[in-house]
């Protein structure tokens, strides 16, 4: 990992807290991220994974905490400064317009115009179909509103439009959950070919074993605090749970309740 | 579907009714709404003996349908955002009475500077929209910045500006409207256009079509998409030239009123053939202000990103805003919008009274509603066209004028009106289910 070379992380979010009214989502969480690495969130409901993420990409600001990017600290008070700074978010609900067609949405918010000012529909269509033809060669339906898509497709629509603006660093949350075998196969291909381009990822899932599969290191967190972030290599699945269950590091926790983890 | 058979099905000739639509590309809704206009103009003119279809009501007809036309295609924009503006009426209203007073009142008296000046119309067109745009932008602050549910803040609005119309001139009668200023109305023998300048119009509307036709397919073949086949675009473009220059030759039938011929014919030393003098109205002004705000708003809807963003929150507000879009400043955006159009109209309607008064544009808040919503527009939000809105005033008014006609009493008009409203909509509801 870059870690080795003294470089500082492309992403690092330090101490970070958020609370709705009383509630404290995320108290004094620290995460980061290397280029061409993925780290893995997990823990259960209501941990706080999707709300710390949600500040990375503006969608909701931090109460307090420094957000870092290349080692700089950067101010990201709406999703259009995120973007700017290379930061591509794939929401778990997938934010799609379900009313206009697969490029309206690619582009929303950055659409191509032509000389004169007008949208370029023609031009965003033809970026679309480019893109389409590399994620998912089956999809077809450029005319289609989003509404009238499967759930594969809505989901293709969603990654391309985080993938075309050249992210550095991607946020997915969820981003198999509503997908079958074989596109979740594709999605898991995809992740490692990003990876490979030296994009960092954080990947937020329910599945431990997706995280298995993907993540280089896994951060836990248990009711908004961040439990641990350890190496994937130096783990097993059961200790993982054990974290994201009891809250306890693979060093705090003994055989006997890990055993118990299966009971 | 594959793009191989979708490409084969737009190259065989089509075999079903289906198929023949889908390779032409047509918005099924608009289609379905002018057969419906198609089948109530007709039945109209059976039943009135032929008076329905004759020019001098088709004139009208045109003249009556753009004043609600203007507003319904801003309320559009307003439905799709997932908002409402219930004080369309009285902003016509007030807009309508100021701009009254400007050019009745305080140019000629307050000011001294005498009536029918050459730039009275302009002073009191410009304060009228700089009064729509400025009511517009102060209701869309209170919705979109304050948060305020759009109808309780525009239910406000639509008792705050009628308020404020009697407080002007202690709910007096305004008038006369300055000479220039009356021809957006489409009195004759000023309000329309005339003979050869409708030809015009209609033929640079025709080009207009085929050129937009004719470039969009070529622009799609140059990124080598599937293209509507080409004798697709000489049928859709061969109807809308037939369709436009018939409109042209009704308008063109339609002739000044005896009276005024004969009027025209003495000032200008002509002696009357037998049987009158035949002057054609041509196209009405209402109805040019119509096309060009029809086109403008056309444009605006599909053409910027303004629009697009409109239908985007429509479709899902959460996702507009974490695309980074400025929702907020795009509603209040349709609020000035919707605020001008209101005074447009009122412009439209003041002029054709030839007269400010207090009650303009009472109800009109439902008309305009209802002719949006006839016309395709989901009050869930999302979707709606321009276009179809058009149409749905013009069905409206086509009802109404029918029904007067037919000497229908105004009650039973409403009654019939209300349940048109609601059977079209369940109509297109249950269709649209019908569809997924």
């Amino acid at each position: 990992m870059s870690k080795a070379t003294g470089k500082p992380p492309l992403v690092e979010l330090r101490n970070m807290y958020v609370a709705f009214g009383g509630v404290h989502a995320v108290q004094n969480v620290t995460v980061d991220l290397y280029p061409g690495e993925v780290v893995g969130l997990v823990g259960g409901n209501g941990a706080g994974k999707s709300t710390l993420m949600r500040v990375l990409s503006g969608a909701h600001p931090a109460d307090s905490g420094e957000i870092l990017i290349d080692g700089r600290p950067v101010v990201i008070t709406n999703p259009r400064a995120a973007k700017a700074l290379g930061i591509e978010t794939i929401y778990q609900t997938l934010a799609l317009a379900d009313n206009v067609d697969a490029a309206a949405n690619m582009f929303l918010g950055r659409e191509l115009m032509n000389r004169v000012g007008v949208l370029d529909d023609a031009a965003m269509e033809d970026e679309t179909r480019k893109v389409m033809g590399r994620l998912n060669p089956n999809f077809k339906n450029f005319k289609t509103p989003c509404m009238s898509l499967s759930g594969g497709q809505r989901q293709s629509v969603a990654i391309a439009r985080a993938i075309h603006f050249n992210a550095r660093i991607l946020i997915m949350d969820e981003p198999t959950a509503a997908l079958g075998p074989a596109e979740t196969t594709q999605v898991r291909g995809l992740i490692k070919q990003l990876k490979a381009e030296g994009i960092g990822i954080f990947l937020i899932s329910h599945d431990i074993h997706d995280v298995f599969d993907l993540a280089d290191r896994i951060s836990v967190m248990l009711h908004g605090k961040l439990v641990g972030t350890v190496n994937k290599a130096d783990v097993t699945t059961d200790e993982v749970l054990g974290m994201i269950i009891m809250g306890k590091l693979p060093s705090e926790v003994t055989q006997r309740e890990l055993a118990q983890l299966h009971g | 579907m594959t793009q191989a058979t979708e490409a084969a099905i737009l190259k065989r000739p089509p075999r079903s009714v289906r198929q023949l639509l889908f390779s032409m590309e047509i918005d099924m809704r608009l289609m379905g709404m002018v057969l419906i206009l198609a089948l109530i103009w007709l039945g109209f003119n059976v039943m009135s003996g032929g008076i329905f279809l004759s020019s001098r009501n088709l004139w009208n007809l045109s003249v009556q349908s753009a004043a609600v036309a203007v507003m319904a295609t801003g309320m559009v924009l307003i439905i799709v955002s997932r908002n409402i503006d219930l004080s369309v009426g009285s902003i016509l209203g007030l807009t309508g009475y100021t701009m009254a007073m400007v050019q009745a009142v305080w140019i000629p008296t307050t000011l001294h500077l005498g009536f029918d000046q050459p730039y009275t119309w302009l002073i009191a067109l410009a304060v009228g929209i700089a009064l729509g745009a400025a009511i517009g932008a102060f209701q869309g602050y209170i919705v979109a910045y304050v948060g305020v549910p759009s109808f309780v803040v525009t239910l406000g609005g639509l008792l705050v500006w009628r308020g404020l119309v009697f407080e002007i001139q202690q709910g007096q009668t305004i008038s006369p409207m300055d000479k220039t200023f009356s021809i957006v109305g489409g009195g004759l023998p000023n309000g329309a256009i005339g003979e050869w300048p409708s030809w015009i119009v209609g033929i640079l509307c025709c080009a207009g079509i085929v050129y937009a036709l004719v470039s969009s397919r070529r622009r799609r073949r140059e990124y080598g998409f599937p293209v509507r086949p080409m004798w697709a675009v000489a049928v859709l473009s061969v109807s809308a030239c037939v369709a436009i220059l018939a409109a042209v030759w009704v308008a063109n039938n339609y002739f000044w009123p005896p009276l005024l011929a004969q009027q025209y014919a003495d000032a200008h030393h002509i002696t009357e053939p037998l049987g009158g003098l035949l002057i054609p109205a041509g196209i009405a002004f209402p109805v040019i202000i119509l096309l060009g705000v029809t086109l403008v708003m056309g444009f605006v809807a599909t053409r910027q990103r303004f629009g697009r963003y409109v239908f985007a929150i429509g479709g899902n507000p959460e996702a507009a805003i974490l695309a980074g879009i400025n929702t907020r400043r795009t509603i209040l955006g349709t609020f000035v919008l919707m605020g001008v159009l209101c005074a447009i109209s009122g412009a439209i309607q003041t002029a054709r009274l030839d007269s400010g008064v207090t009650s303009l544009g009472t109800n009109d808040e439902l008309l305009v509603i209802a002719a949006a919503v006839i016309g395709g527009t989901s009050l869930a939000g999302g979707i709606g066209t321009i276009p179809g809105a058009v149409l749905g005033a013009v069905i409206m008014q086509s009802l109404k004028s029918g029904m007067i006609i037919l000497k229908v009493d105004s009650p039973i008009q409403d009654i019939v009106v209300g349940a048109v409203l609601v059977a079209a909509v369940a109509l297109d509801t249950i269709l649209q289910r019908r569809a997924k």
